[in-house]
């Protein structure tokens, strides 16, 4: 038997499906953090069933292409668990009313964050709504589990409506249910809600705003740090090194699998960052240099995602993504991005229009880095003063802005407007926060280690049988002359097609001055997205889209390599 | 009747029309944006971001453009005040 949660988006859908099944998804407190279908399975008696967390969707008739995933699955479902926002009866009953008269499949409805009516004065009689509905209701409160093994002792006695329409118009039916069902109790106002309000108001909002945002990036930047200064750096000089020496005469120095898995050796000791073994340089950078930053950043992202504060972001920034042709919403995309650009592209997906997909993911891809590429910049130039980590940054935002100004004044068509729901904030849970980290964690290490360690060994093949000789003197025109970088820096561009922490991780041992380092490092995030963000940013958007969309990286890293050469040469540098 | 931009903040008002094709009015309607419903403000007037409202417990941001289109007329007041 097929059951899909089903409901409209931010109702704690995921959260309860991670409950019911164990199997671990991505829940944020904003509307659109599923995408996708993710299913998993449940036991009811004995018997397993298939359980599907689907996106939110406010209706069936969709909207977004997250809501067309949404449709379909509820078309395929043999059960469904209509998944309520219990403090806002009023708007989610219309999908469940929907759901009703539509699909006319067996229902159990779960009035989720039940927890929260009581703060809200919100006072809901379940059995009177069992009745009016026709079928099983049940409170439930995902986060701490609460009603959740009642709604799988029900599951089964899901049952088609039998209950007879008081009104043919959905608005009247739904005006007569909830005055049947619910009281509602004054309250007074709260600190929170003061809170709440002054976030999206300005002129308190923006101040907020540069607050919250000042405050993640330096925290993400001092967590990171503080991990691999006192954890990584340690394990792998003092523990790890001595290994590898040891390996390394084993295998015996200056042999193939030798120079492969662990490479150079200097002085009896093994520099990472330029040996470019598999086993050392090749699990130095995922984990010692990009795995910290990893944590940290998504760490702080948790916070901000199950605060809630998001959404309101969104709104104050709503203005600035317009002069590019997007709006707020266009901020979690991007946001997503700064971790990983494929979360980011798939997010796109809320998107309604092709044109502001297109310059989203254009502009993600272009100016975008993701913390892995991020975590290795900072490592690299980090050495020579902040002030270069943060001229990179200072380039991409400026190539960032440029690009999507040129986007959305030369595109036909007109940026579509916000419309966002704005959720109330809620107290993020640590182990909640801690439990979606693990997840993230290990799908990076599951998704990328695998392609840091091909990218190594792909670079060794390539020296090994001199095609990176060929390929540096046929680029060297444009390496040399546009861009003043060594030839040999042709190999950091190759590897950069499959992942760009390896690739900015290759100018290292190339001897660069500081302004090649950061000329190198714009040009190598602006060029092209890596192979997993290319075939999904394939998927999203067509080839033909994506066709133009390349044209515009390599006309865009070609002018930008040289504007920034021939500028910072200029200002002696 | 006042375009729902014009609207002072904290000001409860009726929505009387929705001017716009099916497609607008359906994604209004899904966040409790609909002909007849009550709003209650939350930005002020001077704001040129989005207007921000409060419909049953959900608070909703939307595009000014698409604001311009919400008609909206203020409640009549109560008599004896």
């Amino acid at each position: 038997m097929k059951i899909v949660l089903a409901g409209n988006p931010n109702v704690g859908k995921s959260v309860l499906f991670s409950r019911l099944t164990g199997v671990k998804v991505i829940a944020s407190n904003y509307p659109g953090t599923t995408v996708e279908y993710t299913k998993g399975f449940i036991m009811v008696e004995g018997i397993q069933h298939e359980l599907v967390d689907v996106p939110g969707t406010y209706s069936l008739l969709p909207t977004s292409k997250a809501e067309e995933v949404a449709v379909r699955l509820v078309a395929e479902a043999d059960v469904i668990v209509n998944v309520l926002d219990a403090t806002n009866l009023e708007r989610n009953l219309r999908l469940t009313l929907e759901l009703i008269r539509k699909t006319d499949k067996p229902m159990i409805v779960a009035l989720n964050l039940w927890d929260e009516t009581k703060h809200r004065g919100v006072e809901i009689d379940i059995e009177k709504l069992t009745e009016i509905l026709g079928v099983p209701v049940v409170a439930t409160c995902g986060l701490i589990g609460q009603g959740v093994k009642e709604l799988v002792l029900k599951i089964l006695q899901a049952r088609q409506s039998t209950s007879k329409r008081e009104h043919d118009s959905l608005w009247d039916e739904i005006g007569y249910i909830v005055k049947e069902v619910q009281t509602l109790h004054h309250r007074h106002h709260t600190f929170l809600d003061v809170v709440q309000e002054a976030s999206i108001k300005p002129p308190f909002s923006f101040l907020i705003a540069a607050g919250v945002v000042a405050a993640a990036f330096m925290t993400v930047r001092f967590i990171g740090e503080g991990l691999i200064g006192y954890i990584f750096d340690p394990f792998f000089d003092h523990v790890y090194s001595p290994l590898m020496v040891q390996l390394s005469a084993l295998l015996g120095e200056g042999g193939f699998l030798q120079s492969i898995l662990v490479g150079e050796i200097v002085d009896g000791t093994i520099e990472y960052s330029e040996s470019f073994g598999m086993l050392t340089t090749g699990l130095y950078v995922p984990f010692a240099m990009v795995l910290p930053y990893v944590c940290s950043f998504y760490f702080i992202l948790g916070l901000l995602e199950d605060w809630g504060y998001l959404p309101r972001l969104a709104v104050i920034m709503d203005r600035s993504f317009h002069r590019i042709g997007l709006h707020g919403y266009a901020v979690i995309p991007t946001i997503l991005g700064l971790g990983c650009n494929v979360p980011g592209a798939l997010s796109l997906r809320l998107f309604e229009e092709r044109r502001e997909k297109f310059i989203a993911a254009t502009l993600m891809a272009i100016a975008v880095p993701c913390m892995a590429q991020s975590a290795v910049i900072i490592g690299l130039l980090g050495r020579f003063g902040g002030q270069y980590v943060l001229l990179v940054f200072f380039n991409l935002f400026i190539v960032w802005f440029v690009i999507g100004k040129i986007l959305h004044v030369t595109l036909p068509g007109r940026s579509p407007e916000i419309l966002l729901e704005i959720p109330p904030y809620r107290r993020p849970h640590v182990t909640v926060v801690l439990r979606k980290l693990w997840t993230r964690i290990s799908w990076f290490v599951k998704e990328a280690l695998p392609l840091v360690l091909a990218g190594i060994l792909f670079v060794n093949v390539l020296y090994y049988l001199k095609i990176i000789d060929f390929l540096s003197i046929l680029f060297s025109p444009v390496l040399t002359k546009m861009w003043g970088l060594p030839k040999e820096s042709i190999g950091a561009f190759l590897i950069g097609f499959l992942r760009k922490d390896v690739a900015v991780g290759m100018l290292r041992p190339l001897g660069l001055n500081v302004k090649q380092l950061v000329v190198a490092s714009t040009i190598l995030a602006v060029y092209f997205p890596c192979a997993a963000t290319l075939l999904l940013l394939i998927r999203e958007l067509g080839l033909k889209d994506m066709a133009k969309s390349i044209i515009i990286m390599c006309i865009t890293a070609a002018s930008v390599g040289w504007i920034l050469n021939t500028g910072l040469t200029l200002m002696g540098m | 009747m006042i375009p729902l931009t014009q609207v002072e903040a904290n000001q409860k008002v009726h929505i009387v029309e929705i001017q716009g094709g099916d497609q607008f009015l359906r994604r209004l309607e899904n966040m409790g944006i609909r002909h007849r419903a009550v709003l209650t403000k939350v930005s002020e007037r001077s704001y040129s971001g989005p207007v921000i409202v409060k419909s049953g417990h959900t608070q909703v941001a939307l595009g000014r453009g698409m604001a311009e289109k919400i008609i909206v007329e203020l409640p009549k007041p109560s008599p004896g005040t």
